[in-house]
């Protein structure tokens, strides 16, 4: 497969992942999003790196291996952040009976 | 003895210090007792000094204290000057210095104690720079008391602050002072760049040959410059008169033995700078003897009986440069001498009249005192007949000496010199005449009022009455007695000149000025006496005598030409700086405040705002590396080419 439909579908989850931050106001919903373009991101990372092994590594074992190690990590951050951000969350819901992101404004006084 | 002598200027500044701190704890008489006693054991230890300086064998000495500047090659160490011309002040500042700190705890009596206190400490801060000034061996040590002594009498005239008028004349002393000290200051500036010293042995003994007969000179008048506003002369004067506003013995020291003598001491100090300026010399005299005749005109037509004895003050420092002009610096001195001793007398014998007209100073109500005040009437009776200059008084002795080397140097300023005298002795006994004799004129109350003062009062002026009969004869000319001018043997190795100061007149020629010059003396002494005894000036002046009794107008004129002009500027410039400066910087306060309070509204706490803003800024970014070419990313090099991407399988 041309590496053009994995750029495209990843940039295509990425851009539901943005339009989703930008439009919705439900913090779960906000941080499914984030989940989102972080995976486009690992997807197009495993891509690559697929990509060049094919391309210079066929002898090499080693070639192409530093993207998925980097997946590897980013799944790992990923999951200690989904714990904490659902923390967050928790707690939000305990402040304010609500997870609409827009009552949260008030940092600023 | 020699080298104690720090201890005698630093036991007033203990009685300042001692008095000053802790005048809320000190009761009226110990306060007293410090302020006297520091004053006296001083006065003690300069009797010992001067009797090892008197002494034959004595060579002038300088006491090394500690090393005051250092800087490159300019050395000036704080260190105290002995020889005849300091010991004959220290003698004076502190013997008159202390009957008036004695005189003064009975006439501030009334005063609440922290405020008693405070006065004290002023008058030994006072008598401290004084006693600085005159010991110090070199000229910045001589600033360092000159500027003390301003500042003291700014704190003095000033006693009374909540009086408005007061504080203006405490303002215009120190004012006036400073103009002068400006000039001394520079003379100072001078003497460094020329001579790269301050010391008095090292300038004098280098300005034979180090420097050109003009920089001496710009030197001399610079210094004279200062010498106009400490010793009160034209053009600096006025403030003189106006410092009556402090307590009556603040002035008696002021004007006999601190402050205005100042000047005086500074030149015959550096009497070897100008002997070397002719020309200074003679702005020194012409000076001298305007102001002792514009001055002693002025007094023709005072009615304040201080302001009388005030511009007579300056009218006797006039001669004292005239003396001081004409190279008579032996003569000065001992004029300043006993000028210290009837001055003293004369004012304080004004403060017990003033006294006992409970705070009356207008002489045209008072008349007829003597037979209330016996003894203030006989002293200030005996310090009248000084300054007239009728011998055998101090004031005779002094004045003729000044008189006859004016005559030396050109006989028209003994001509004037003489004139002057007739109006001071008629300006004299007019405020006697006016004040002891005739009829009282006072108000009922006052005329039960009055009483004489108590001893701590005339004791002092018993005391200074009999210096000012026979101070005069520490200095008999020499056609009376041969050899018996104590004071010119005495001061001879200062001035340089063995005992009396030579005669430059013949003995027939000096008789007969003397002679000139008591019977001028008597006259005025008569004709006031004659004229005011019954019939005392009581109406306002007119005609001529309306300029007199206004000073000339020379307030007024300095007002139009200097104080006016310079209230404009100040005037325009606060306009300037309320409106401009200020507009400008408020301006810059004003739009930094509105562009803050625009942009804080951005930070709205929308956390959707944020994200869109930043999503915004990576696609500007993305743009930017799209449209610019993108410089040499990691990509491109990793990857084989950007054209024909391989496949993933």
């Amino acid at each position: 497969m041309p590496i053009n439909y994995y750029i495209f579908l990843s940039v295509a989850l990425f851009c539901v992942g943005v339009a989703g931050v930008l439009t919705r106001r439900n913090a779960i919903i906000i941080f499914m999003c984030v989940e989102l373009m972080l995976n486009s991101v690992n997807l197009l990372l495993v891509a690559f790196s697929k990509m060049q092994w094919h391309a210079l590594g066929r002898g090499n074992p080693e070639a192409g291996i530093n993207a998925q190690i980097f997946v590897f990590f980013i799944m790992v951050v990923a999951a200690a952040e989904v714990s904490v951000g659902l923390a967050i969350i928790v707690m939000m819901y305990r402040n304010t009976h609500s997870i609409d992101v827009n009552f949260l404004n008030r940092l600023k006084h | 003895m020699v080298n104690l002598v720090w201890l005698i200027p630093v036991l007033p500044l203990a009685g300042f210090l001692l008095t000053g701190l802790f005048r809320n704890y000190l009761s009226k008489g110990l306060t007293g007792v410090i302020g006297c006693g520091t004053i006296l054991v001083a006065f003690v230890l300069s009797l010992l000094l001067f009797g090892e300086v008197r002494q034959e064998n004595f060579l002038p000495a300088v006491v090394n204290l500690f090393d005051f500047i250092s800087v490159g090659s300019l050395h000036i160490a704080f260190s105290f000057q002995v020889d005849q011309l300091s010991v004959l002040f220290l003698l004076i500042i502190t013997g008159v210095g202390f009957l008036i700190h004695l005189y003064s705890t009975s006439y501030m009596h009334e005063e609440e104690a922290p405020h008693f206190a405070r006065y004290f400490s002023f008058l030994n801060l006072f008598v401290f720079s004084m006693l600085l000034l005159v010991l110090g061996s070199n000229f910045v040590i001589l600033f360092i008391g000159w500027e003390g002594v301003g500042l003291c009498s700014y704190l003095l005239i000033g006693y009374w602050f909540k009086n408005m008028d007061y504080d203006q004349a405490a303002i215009k002393a120190f004012v006036m002072n400073r103009i002068g000290d400006l000039g001394f200051l520079i003379a100072i500036f001078l003497m460094i760049n020329k001579f790269g010293s301050v010391d008095f042995e090292t300038v004098f003994s280098k300005a034979g040959s180090g420097a050109s007969v003009g920089y001496l000179t710009a030197i001399t008048m610079l210094l004279f410059v200062g010498a106009t506003g400490k010793s009160a002369q034209i053009p600096l004067y006025t403030w003189l008169p106006d410092a009556m506003a402090g307590p009556t013995p603040v002035s008696a020291l002021i004007h006999a033995a601190t402050m205005v003598t100042a000047g005086i001491y500074m030149i015959a100090r550096s009497h070897v700078l100008y002997d070397l300026t002719p020309v200074t010399q003679s702005v020194v005299a012409v000076i001298g003897l305007a102001t002792a005749l514009l001055a002693a005109s002025i007094a023709l037509k005072q009615n304040d009986i201080k302001k009388v004895l005030a511009y007579s003050t300056v009218s006797q420092l006039g001669y004292m440069f005239l003396g001081l002009g004409v190279g008579a610096y032996t003569g000065a001195v001992f004029h300043v001498m006993t000028h210290a001793f009837f001055k003293a007398l004369l004012f304080l014998g004004a403060g017990s009249v003033i006294h006992a007209m409970g705070g009356e100073q207008d002489m045209r109500k008072m008349g007829g005192l003597g037979k209330y005040v016996p003894v203030t009437k006989w002293t200030m009776l005996i310090g009248c007949i000084a300054i007239a200059g009728i011998p055998p008084f101090s004031g005779f002795f002094s004045k003729d000496e000044i008189l006859s080397a004016a005559f030396a140097k050109s006989p028209v300023y003994y001509v004037i010199g003489v004139f002057t005298a007739l109006l001071t002795a008629f300006y004299m006994f007019r405020l006697y005449a006016t004040t002891f004799m005739g009829g009282f004129r006072g108000t009922e109350g006052q005329a039960h009022h009055l009483h004489e003062s108590p001893a701590a009062m005339t004791i002092p002026l018993i005391v200074l009455a009999v210096l000012a009969v026979f101070g005069g004869f520490l200095g008999v000319p020499e056609v009376m007695a041969p050899n018996a001018h104590w004071l010119g043997h005495f001061l001879g190795p200062v001035f340089g000149g063995e005992g009396a100061p030579p005669s430059e007149v013949s003995s027939g020629t000096e008789w007969g000025l003397m002679g000139v010059s008591v019977a001028v003396a008597l006259v005025g002494t008569l004709w006031a006496v004659g004229r005011f005894s019954k019939r005392p000036e009581l109406g306002e002046p007119t005609g001529f005598g309306k300029v007199l009794a206004n000073k000339w107008y020379v307030d007024e004129l300095y007002n139009a030409i200097i104080v006016r002009p310079l209230d404009l500027l100040a005037q325009f410039l606060e306009f300037f700086d309320k409106n401009i400066v200020d507009g400008i910087v408020n301006a810059v306060g004003s739009l930094v405040q509105y562009g803050s309070r625009q942009l804080r509204l951005l930070q709205s706490g929308q956390v959707g705002g944020y994200v869109l803003l930043m999503v915004l800024g990576i696609l500007v970014l993305f743009l930017v590396e799209l449209f610019t070419g993108g410089g040499g990313s990691a990509a491109q090099t990793l990857l084989p080419s950007a054209g024909n991407l391989p496949k993933v399988h």
